[in-house]
Order: structure tokens, then C-alpha cells, then sequence
């Protein structure tokens, strides 16, 4: 029963496309965007359907190397090689691609995007202070009045604040979903975990993603299914986004028997973070949301720490890995001082993965990975 | 107990070396290495008779693989990776290691050990060849010698610097270093500081605690085990048979197994 609500929701996720194709027909607008950061909220109040536009497979990155620089960030360069070769069908779709200043490949990548597409790009500070918050908060309001302009609409507070609540709701399903995996043993393996939290985002239509997660979650709920022995150790995996294609470590680790409980990544688990608490208008609440997000791009960035911390306990977790991509120096360098935390503040061991999307080195990753799972035994 | 034996191999990139040990007492009744050939298995399946053999026996009541070719050996009770047996092995021999440096065929890694030989951290080398042993394999192959030549010709000789660590860009600078007249001698020294160099590297992304034991194929050469003390600042500790530590380390888990 629950295995058949995972294989309908493959199904209902299989047509993203399609329905989005439908949407676009009927007159949606698209926009894609790339990280978190971006609130969704706004382009939901502008009437129109936001897509993520991250890019997870390998195949589009041989294109993108003749332009970019080969030892770059895997995700960049397959973001940018779909776009070379127009060959996402999300990217196709977005009337406007919104882009924000997270890391320095990225931002460089977004000049000679917006060559091909409509870009609009949010500079997003990178600390999260008060002066940052304001200098935020600025930043979308030049991105409310671009969408107004550019799709004839207006969105008011009202409009705003629905778009909240409807994707508080969202992530509230998801929420359901990917806390599944603290149950021992999680009755979802970290694939499956990755796979749901992947194919709900690229679903056109709020509601129908939170009824799918909502069965989900009620399917997997009620039932003593388990994705792992009770032996199995618990992995926390955190770092950069991982999606299909993308899912070379979180594969490697189930397949040498761990169980990775919860990917606490901005393509999973940062999507149902706790919000802070903030006053004021709608747009101070978005701004003040978003930017306190912790990913690597922020200086310093204490919240990654309590983050990792809390999800280490809430999923009691026998380790913690940190899958940081080729060429991302933000995670990579910050790598060092998680793995001290972890040692020392959680007591628990710890390993950082760099790679990138391509199988080469997936032989040299398992001798690692069974490594580490020896030392834990 | 005592007339049981247990055995490990340990299928490497370069060599299958096979260790059995008596029950009991755990003391090593044989070894034996060959070349891995490009069939691990059939080469795992002769150190194991040759080891069988030494010690007059049929079978060995349990058996580990381990080394990368270590999953053609469906007659092994378990598989484990190299580095935990590696850290095994090496407290076996020096009971107060804390620390194992390890120069593979393929691969090089620091394990930081506990007490009983569980492994407590380790690193890594990366992708490439850099600081392996096929890195000294290729520049042994340029100078006309194998390995062990090379790191005799290396023994009390001045090291010259050495800066490319790419086992393909190496050959153009030492190809340059000889044309300029420098001995080979000199040159051999300066390519094992350089892995020494690099070894070093990936030490310190590990706390060098207890003593410090270099175990592998190249840990039999007293020029590099010096080389490699005096980069690390430590004294490293080589074991009587260095290459036969993983083997050593996977007999001992198969004595313990369950």
C-alpha cells in the first residue's frame, strides 16, 4: 500500500512537463529560478508558475565546458550547458529567469545566461545582519516591480500573504514527508527521500503537490514499512543540492548500507527549515525568510552549525557526511570547520565528499564510504 | 582452537599478498605476495593455496578479502576495505600505532587508529596518481628500473627538487633534470621527497598521534621511510613486512569473526 502511493506519485510526477506545457497554454506565466533564496511566494502572488532550473545531470555539462571553465561547479555548468543546448524543457518554458547572486560562478554564469533569456538578477547580500536585511528587502522589491511589468500584474499584500499560506501548506507536506526518515528504521530510503522532495518541486500546481505529499505521508504514516535494518547507521547527509542525477553519493551510501535519513540540502531538507519569526509587511517577512536561509555563500554562517546540530538529534543520527561539489569553494571551505563542530560539539564522526556529477571516480567514493561505515560498526 | 587457521588476503592493484594466522595465538604460520596480473582473483586464489601449502594445511576456517580486488573472492567470509585492515594489522605489529601511513598501487591514506585497531579517522589521497605508488612506478619506468632500484638509487643521495606530482608532467621535468646533467641518484631522492611532500599534505588534515607506522609496498625502502620521517617530523615505524599489513590486518578479523 504504501510502495503504490510512491509508484502513483512517480506517475502523477511523470506529467510535470506536460502539465506545465498545459498551464502555459492556458496562459501561465513561468519563471525559473535557480536557488532558495528566491522567494517563490512572489511568483506565485504574480499569478504565475515558479520552476527550479538547478541543474542535476551530467549530460549537459560536456556542452557547457566549451564556455566554461572545466573545474567549475558541476551544477552550474549543467545548469548552463541545458541553456546552450535549449534542451530543458523548464528553462524553454520560463518567460523570465531569476537569478540570484548566491555564489561567484554562478553570478558570472548569469552574465552570459542572460545573453539567451530574460534575466533578472537579485543581489543577494552575504550576511544576515539588519543592513543586510534592508538591503534584501530592497532587492525584491525591484523584483516585485520587474514582475508586475513584465506579466501586467499587481501584487498586492493580500496576494502576497495567500502565497504564503499556500506554500507554508506545501511545505508543511513535504515536511510530513521527509520527517518520515526520523522513524527507526526510516520507512523511506534517502533516495526515495531525495526522489519525492525532487519531483514535488517541479509540480505546476500547489495544490495538487500538497494532496500528493499529504497521501504520502499518510500512506507511509500509518504503515510499519522499513527501507533499512534497525541496524543500518543513520546518515545526516549535508552540503549542496542533489537531485536525480545528481544522486551519485546518496545511491553509494544506501548501496553500502547506510541509511540516509535526512539530506539536509536546499533541494530537500532546507525547503522545510523552521521560519524565523518576523513583523511587518509581507515582503519584510519573504525577505526576512529567505535571507536567513544558511547556506555556504553566507560569511559567517552560524546557522548551518545549529541547523546540522538540530537535525542531527531530531534524526538521531550515527554520522554525519558533507557532500560538497568539485569547484565549490563556499562548502568546501567551510567543510573544515562543520567537520570540528561535528567531532567535537555532536561527538559524532564525520566525512566530506567532493565530486562531482560524473561516474569516473565512483569506485574510489565506495572504498571511502565502506570505510567510513566500518569505523561506525 | 589452537589448530584452526584463519587467513586474509589482500588484493592490491599491484600485488595480492595472503597472510594465515593460527588460531589461539595468533602468530603469522605463512605468507606469501604475487603480482595481481590482471586477474585478482585467480591470483588471490594461489597466494592462498601457496600460504595453505607453507603451512601444511587443506583450509583455512574463515577467510577476509580485502584490497580492491577483494570482491572476486566469493569464498571469503566477509569483505572489508583496506583501511580498516590496514589499521588491524598495523597495531597487530606495533601495539602502540596511532597512526598508519599507507602508500598503495592506486591510492595513498593516513588512518588515525585506536587502541584496538579500529579505525577512528582517515584521509585520502584524490583521483589522480599523485603520491602513490604507481607515481614512483612511472617515473621508475622512465629512469629504465623498477621501484625498489629506484629507492636504492635514492639512498644517501641530495635530493633535487622535484615539482610536478602528475605522473604524466613529471617525465618532461625529469627528462629536463637529466639533460642538465643531475645525477639519478638525485633525482630518485628528489621524486620520493616529493611524495614524502605530498604525504605529508595529506597528513595534516589528521592529528598524528601515537606512533606513527608506515605500512605498504614501498615502506620495505629505508630511504623512504627516512624520507618520509623527516618530512612528517615524526618517527615512522616500518614493520618487518610492510606489504603484508592489510593481509595481516584481514586474517586477524577473520580469527574474530563470528
Amino acid at each position: 500500500m504504501a510502495h503504490a502511493s510512491l509508484e502513483k506519485f512517480r506517475a502523477v510526477t511523470d506529467r510535470n512537463v506536460l502539465r506545465l506545457q498545459e498551464a502555459k497554454q492556458a496562459g501561465r506565466k513561468v519563471v525559473g529560478q535557480y536557488c532558495i533564496y528566491t522567494p517563490l511566494e512572489m511568483v506565485l502572488a504574480a499569478g504565475a508558475i515558479p520552476v527550479s532550473l538547478c541543474g542535476t545531470k551530467n549530460d549537459s555539462i560536456p556542452a557547457a565546458e566549451a564556455m566554461l571553465p572545466r573545474t567549475l561547479c558541476p551544477l552550474i555548468k549543467s545548469s548552463f550547458g541545458f541553456a546552450l543546448q535549449d534542451s530543458c524543457p523548464y528553462l524553454a518554458a520560463s518567460d523570465l529567469v531569476v537569478a540570484d547572486t548566491t555564489c561567484d560562478g554562478k553570478k558570472k554564469m548569469f552574465e552570459l545566461l542572460a545573453k539567451r533569456k530574460p534575466v533578472f538578477v537579485l543581489q543577494l547580500p552575504q550576511t544576515q545582519d539588519a543592513d543586510a536585511l534592508s538591503s534584501w528587502r530592497r532587492q525584491l522589491e525591484l523584483f516585485k516591480d520587474r514582475l508586475e511589468e513584465d506579466f501586467g500584474v499587481e501584487l498586492t499584500e493580500s496576494g502576497l500573504r495567500d502565497a504564503i499560506a499556500l506554500s507554508d501548506r506545501f511545505r508543511q507536506a513535504l515536511k510530513r514527508v521527509l520527517d518520515l526518515g526520523r522513524r527507526k528504521p526510516s520507512p523511506l530510503t534517502g533516495m526515495e527521500l531525495m526522489e519525492v522532495a525532487f519531483r514535488a518541486s517541479f509540480m505546476p500546481d500547489y495544490e495538487e503537490r500538497i494532496q500528493e505529499l499529504d497521501a504520502l505521508a499518510d500512506a507511509f504514516g500509518s504503515e510499519g514499512a522499513e527501507a533499512a535494518p534497525a541496524s543500518a547507521p543513520r546518515i545526516v547527509l549535508t552540503g549542496v543540492p542533489t537531485g536525480m542525477g545528481s544522486h551519485k553519493v546518496v545511491q553509494l551510501l544506501q548501496d553500502c548500507g547506510a541509511s540516509v535519513v535526512c539530506i539536509d540540502n536546499c533541494s530537500c531538507y532546507k525547503k522545510v527549515r523552521d521560519n524565523p519569526e518576523a513583523a511587518g509587511d509581507a515582503l519584510d517577512v519573504l525577505a526576512a525568510r529567505s535571507l536567513d536561509i544558511p547556506c555556504a555563500v553566507m560569511s559567517p554562517n552560524p546557522g548551518r552549525y545549529a541547523a546540522v546540530g538540530k537535525l542531527a538529534r531530531d534524526f538521531a543520527a550515527d554520522a554525519v557526511v558533507d557532500l560538497t561539489w568539485q569547484g565549490c569553494q563556499t562548502y568546501d571551505v567551510e567543510s573544515y570547520s562543520l567537520r570540528g563542530f561535528v567531532h567535537e560539539d555532536l561527538g559524532l564522526p564525520f566525512l566530506q565528499i567532493v565530486t562531482d556529477y560524473a561516474e569516473a571516480d565512483t569506485e574510489q567514493l565506495r572504498i571511502r564510504i565502506e570505510a567510513f561505515l566500518e569505523m561506525l560498526a | 582452537m589452537s589448530g584452526r587457521l584463519y587467513a586474509g588476503i589482500d588484493a592490491g592493484s599491484a600485488a595480492v599478498k595472503a597472510v594465515l594466522v593460527r588460531g589461539g595465538t595468533l602468530e603469522v604460520a605463512a605468507r606469501a605476495i604475487l603480482p595481481t596480473g590482471w586477474n585478482p582473483r585467480e591470483s588471490g586464489e594461489k597466494a592462498l593455496a601457496m600460504v595453505l601449502e607453507q603451512a601444511g594445511a587443506d583450509s583455512a576456517s574463515r577467510i577476509v578479502a580485502t584490497g580492491y580486488g577483494r570482491v572476486a573472492f566469493p569464498f571469503a567470509d566477509r569483505n572489508v576495505t583496506e583501511i580498516s585492515c590496514h589499521a588491524k594489522g598495523a597495531v597487530q605489529i606495533v601495539p602502540a600505532c596511532g597512526t598508519v601511513i599507507d602508500i598503495g598501487g592506486q591510492d595513498s591514506k593516513v588512518i588515525s587508529v585506536q587502541p584496538d585497531g579500529t579505525v577512528a579517522d582517515f584521509v585520502m589521497n584524490d583521483k589522480c596518481a599523485a603520491g602513490t605508488g604507481r607515481f614512483l612506478q612511472a617515473v621508475a619506468g622512465m629512469l629504465g628500473m623498477d621501484v625498489g632500484a629506484l629507492c636504492a638509487l635514492a639512498e644517501g643521495e641530495e635530493p633535487c627538487a622535484i615539482t610536478s606530482m602528475c605522473a604524466v608532467f613529471a617525465e618532461t621535468e625529469i627528462v629536463g633534470l637529466l639533460a642538465r646533467g643531475k645525477a639519478p641518484g638525485s633525482v630518485a631522492a628528489g621524486v620520493l621527497r616529493a611524495v614524502a611532500r605530498r604525504i605529508h599534505a595529506l597528513a595534516a588534515r589528521i592529528p598524528l598521534r601515537g606512533e606513527c607506522v608506515f605500512t605498504g609496498g614501498l615502506a620495505a625502502s629505508p630511504a623512504c621511510g627516512r624520507m618520509l620521517s623527516q618530512e612528517l617530523g615524526v618517527e615512522v615505524k616500518t614493520p618487518d613486512y610492510p606489504q603484508y599489513t592489510g593481509a595481516l590486518g584481514a586474517a586477524m578479523l577473520a580469527a574474530r569473526l563470528r
